[in-house]
């Protein structure tokens, strides 16, 4: 690698002297970064979920008080320790926004991206080091905003996480809060997705031509693109909303808007889908956001473990590109009840239907893959044959939510709950999870437990099931998503009200399954069995580096040769040939 | 450690990182401005016919919205000059012509500072309707760009412009990077001063 | 980037593209005291400012020499740039059977 001609060498000198600030806290090194972003977006993940469990309390029992944690909510959520219906709202939207835009996108992107990315690019670091770090603390701003605001007198936003305008605009809830820490977390990844694309166009390692980038890099790449052009209008959006709530603009507020009784005195003129749009021009593309990495991970994991190329590279990556391209263009299917022209309701099904056909390609992909390969049932293995039938129940329950007439009775049911949840919940977070036992060698050195990742791996898959699918029964039968007692005031859900109960005791289930995996996580940290370079016999450049990789990654000069996925290659001595030559072991 | 082709250009794609990095976070801002657009149409083809009376109400300062253009105009052209000035070697030069982008985007904001007290006297608030609304947004937020530009070009007229002495090449990049941000808001401008004053 | 450029040859240029750019602002100032309808005198100031915002892009901002990656990603930007504004108008304002629905002129002024 071409060294830059003049350089500033002012920080250098200080290089091996890093206080444990610079070295931890305020570190500049994309590897440090990585971890931070995944503790945090675990941090949160573990919190949104807990907000979760008390909802589905409130959803199988409604009315009875919560047992155990019901007396710290105070009078004005939960008096005597029920529920409230505002409590129930503030729990859900700031579920949905935790979740999302706290759990897995620092997780999947920050986190995966920045450690994986430019290791397996055969890079020093990221491009821009200290805007890697800004980022980071942009996101830490942003999930402090959000978190704090649970503790303002009226509470969190309880708008759902879409805000929907114009009850978004006059709530009296924390939803200036939310829109604040929604501007420090999109521009937390506006800086992230500029620094990934400069960092992959720009820092790949000699050889590596695009042709033979891993494919979870492919995902990282796309995923930012979609960062980087979706979010801004969402940023606009925020600061319209805001303007509506704190300087009493009409930007989304129709005229002659009555609440409790009184026309609001407000100039009016402004247009409530206009945020929607505006919303969904962000937040479609965000699905992908949740899901391109997750299938970057799987695609990693599963050629590793099935010890065969993946099936069909080229057509994976250009089905990738060309679903972050159509993701731009069918948002409004989310809209197909505001009551759109049917001209432009064909539009949207059919960008939709049409944009089914890559995501197809990709999963069908990756089960040929597995196809006569020796597979190794090791947990990111579970983890990542877990995530392909969940993805693929999630994706195929989204085709009826893609055509206007079926949309229509489905919209805003539990059906709608359950598909995105198949999609992002045993989806993402399962191909997450494989992730984390599969690249946990690279970041501590040491592997993570078998036993205790199988004891995590088999009870979840059983309950996430038991939570989601009970949900498109409900579904389809008309319950409606947003009743803070589960429907059981409608007569027609009497029928399907029950399944809650099951529902409920299944999240909590998959809460203790969560417990070998922390337990896992950190004792593995220190006692785990320890990890060479290469622990799982890969074939991409993140396993030349020692492990945990130094400051500035590698400790031998990389070219790279050939492709990501050379694996059983006939006549070679090894069942798999890494993309470039390992100098030093 | 240091970071691949920061200030010299990789042999493939003819450009270094910051070159990239800025165009990148252009190409966010064209959304971001697209967005506030898209809003400004959605509100006029919403306002069934009321937008010219907003408009008029509104009583925007043509004259001063046209010197203010000039300015921002002048000021994109000491700021190449600037860029043009350290190509050629001349430090002083390029420290002057940078102040002088910082000056124009002083007294742009003066100039604005004006229109917006004067809005304010006559009792025309963001609130006042969708149009005073969306012409706050929208002036507002290109303010703060301008805001954003003046910092970043005062650093390197300023301090930064030690790095001359340190690595040249390294300042011009940087300095030509700095300008494509401030052209951008220019840029805008051009478009922003039709759609709410003229037209 | 420019390697190889005469700078005294851009710096000329630079002086005509601020000339030009001059012009057109009074020229606009000038096009909308004119008493035209409002369709026409949307089109001319629009016109005039999508020529003024390309001889900045052009020159100022060197995009008339520039790098394919930035082309490429510029084109793209400008690509969902369209769909952002075309889409939701076109949702908005169109009628069940996809026509525009009548939205009144504004009144002229």
């Amino acid at each position: 690698m071409a060294e830059p001609v003049q350089a500033s060498h002012a920080h250098e000198k200080h290089h091996d002297e890093q206080s444990f600030w610079r070295k931890f806290i305020f570190s500049t090194d994309h590897k440090v970064i990585g971890v931070q972003y995944s503790m945090t977006g675990l941090a949160f993940l573990l919190f949104g979920f807990a907000l979760m469990m008390l909802m589905r309390w409130q959803l199988a029992y409604p009315g009875e008080p919560i047992p155990f944690v019901g007396s710290l909510f105070g009078d004005n959520r939960a008096p005597g320790g029920i529920m409230l219906p505002d409590f129930y709202n503030e729990l859900g939207a700031m579920h949905g926004t935790i979740m999302v835009f706290l759990g897995v996108v620092p997780l999947a992107v920050g986190g995966f991206g920045n450690f994986v990315m430019p290791l397996q690019l055969g890079a020093p670091d990221m491009a821009f080091p200290r805007i890697n770090m800004l980022s980071y603390w942009f996101l830490f701003l942003g999930g402090v905003t959000m978190f704090a605001s649970f503790f303002l007198p009226n509470g969190a936003a309880g708008n759902g996480w879409t805000s929907y305008s114009p009850l978004a605009d006059i709530a009296l809830n924390g939803q200036s809060a939310w829109l604040i820490g929604m501007i420090f977390l999109i521009t937390s990844s506006l800086l992230g997705a500029v620094n990934f694309i400069t960092t992959a166009v720009q820092l790949r390692a000699p050889g590596l031509t695009w042709m033979r980038l891993p494919f979870f890099c492919w995902a990282q790449i796309v995923t930012a693109f979609l960062l980087l052009l979706a979010f801004p209008p969402l940023e606009a959006a925020g600061v319209l909303q805001l303007m509506d709530r704190i300087a009493n603009t009409s930007f989304f507020i129709p005229e002659g808007l009555v609440v409790g009784g009184e026309v609001l005195e407000r100039s009016g003129g402004g247009s409530p889908l206009l945020w929607q749009h505006l919303f969904w021009f962000l937040a479609h593309p965000e699905v992908y956001v949740l899901i391109l990495p997750a299938m970057g991970i799987v695609a990693e994991v599963i050629a590793n473990n099935s010890r065969k190329p993946l099936w069909g590279y080229r057509s994976l990556v250009y089905s990738l590109v060309f679903l972050g391209f159509m993701s731009f263009l069918v948002w409004a299917h989310h809209m197909f009840i505001t009551g759109m022209g049917s001209v432009m309701s064909t539009f949207f099904q059919t960008t939709t239907m049409i944009i089914s056909i890559p995501s197809v390609i990709i999963l069908s992909a990756l089960f040929i893959s597995l196809w006569g390969g020796s597979i190794r049932f090791n947990t990111p293995m579970l983890f990542a044959l877990g995530f392909l039938p969940m993805f693929g129940i999630g994706g195929l329950t989204g085709l009826p939510l893609g055509l206007s007439a079926a949309d229509i009775p489905l919209h805003d049911t539990y059906y709608v709950i359950g598909h995105f949840h198949y999609v992002v919940a045993p989806g993402t977070l399962f191909a997450l999870f494989a992730g984390i036992y599969y690249w946990f060698p690279k970041v501590t050195g040491r592997k993570m437990n078998e036993f205790l990742g199988k004891l995590h791996f088999w009870p979840s898959f059983v309950f996430m099931n038991g939570v989601f699918f009970p949900m498109l029964i409900q579904g389809l039968n008309g319950v409606s998503r947003r009743l803070a007692d589960g429907g059981v005031t409608y007569d027609f859900a009497g029928d399907v009200t029950g399944l809650n109960v099951m529902m409920s005791v299944s999240a909590w289930c998959l809460a203790l399954a969560q417990i070998p995996f922390i337990i896992n996580f950190f004792m593995s940290i220190r006692n785990g069995e320890k990890a060479g370079r290469n622990p799982w016999n890969s074939t991409t450049l993140e396993w030349l580096a020692p492990s945990p990789a130094p400051h500035g990654n590698f400790d031998q000069p990389i070219v790279v040769k050939r492709g990501p996925y050379e694996y059983s290659v006939p006549g070679s001595d090894q069942d798999f040939v890494p993309q470039a030559d390992l100098v030093k072991t | 450690m240091e970071i691949p082709y920061t200030i010299e250009a990789h042999p493939e794609t003819g450009l270094n990182n910051g070159k990239i990095g800025i165009w990148l976070f252009l190409a966010s801002e064209v959304m971001l401005f697209g967005a506030l657009f898209a809003t400004f149409i959605m509100l006029r083809l919403g306002a069934d016919g009321n937008w010219g009376a907003m408009q008029e109400e509104a009583e925007l300062n043509v004259p001063l919205a046209t010197l203010n253009t000039a300015v921002l105009i002048g000021s994109s052209l000491t700021m190449v000059m600037a860029w043009a000035s350290l190509m050629r070697g001349q430090l002083a030069r390029f420290r002057l012509f940078g102040w002088a982008t910082v000056g124009c985007g002083g007294i742009f904001l003066v100039i604005k500072y004006f229109e917006y007290t004067a809005k304010f006297a006559h009792d025309h608030y963001p609130e006042s309707n969708t149009f005073l609304a969306i012409y706050f947004a929208m002036t507002g937020l290109h303010a703060l760009h301008v805001i954003g530009g003046m910092a970043w070009n005062a650093y390197f007229a300023g301090p930064g412009s030690k790095l001359f002495h340190r690595n040249r090449q390294w300042l011009t990049d940087r300095v030509e990077h700095s300008g494509l941000f401030w052209h951008f808001v220019d840029l805008i401008w051009i478009f922003l001063f039709p759609v709410f004053y003229l037209l | 980037m420019s390697e190889h450029v005469d700078i005294d040859k851009q710096v000329r240029v630079y002086f005509l593209v601020f000339g030009a750019l001059m012009v057109c602002t009074l020229i606009t100032v000038g096009a909308a005291a004119l008493d035209v309808s409002m369709p026409v005198a949307i089109t001319i100031g629009l016109f005039i400012a999508s020529i003024k915002a390309s001889l900045v892009a052009c020159f100022f901002m060197h995009l008339i020499d520039e790098k394919r990656v930035i082309y490429l990603a510029l084109g793209l930007t400008v690509a969902l740039f369209v769909v952002l504004l075309a889409l939701p108008i076109l949702t908005s304002f169109t009628d069940q059977v996809g026509d525009f629905e009548r939205v009144e002129a504004p009144a002229p002024h």
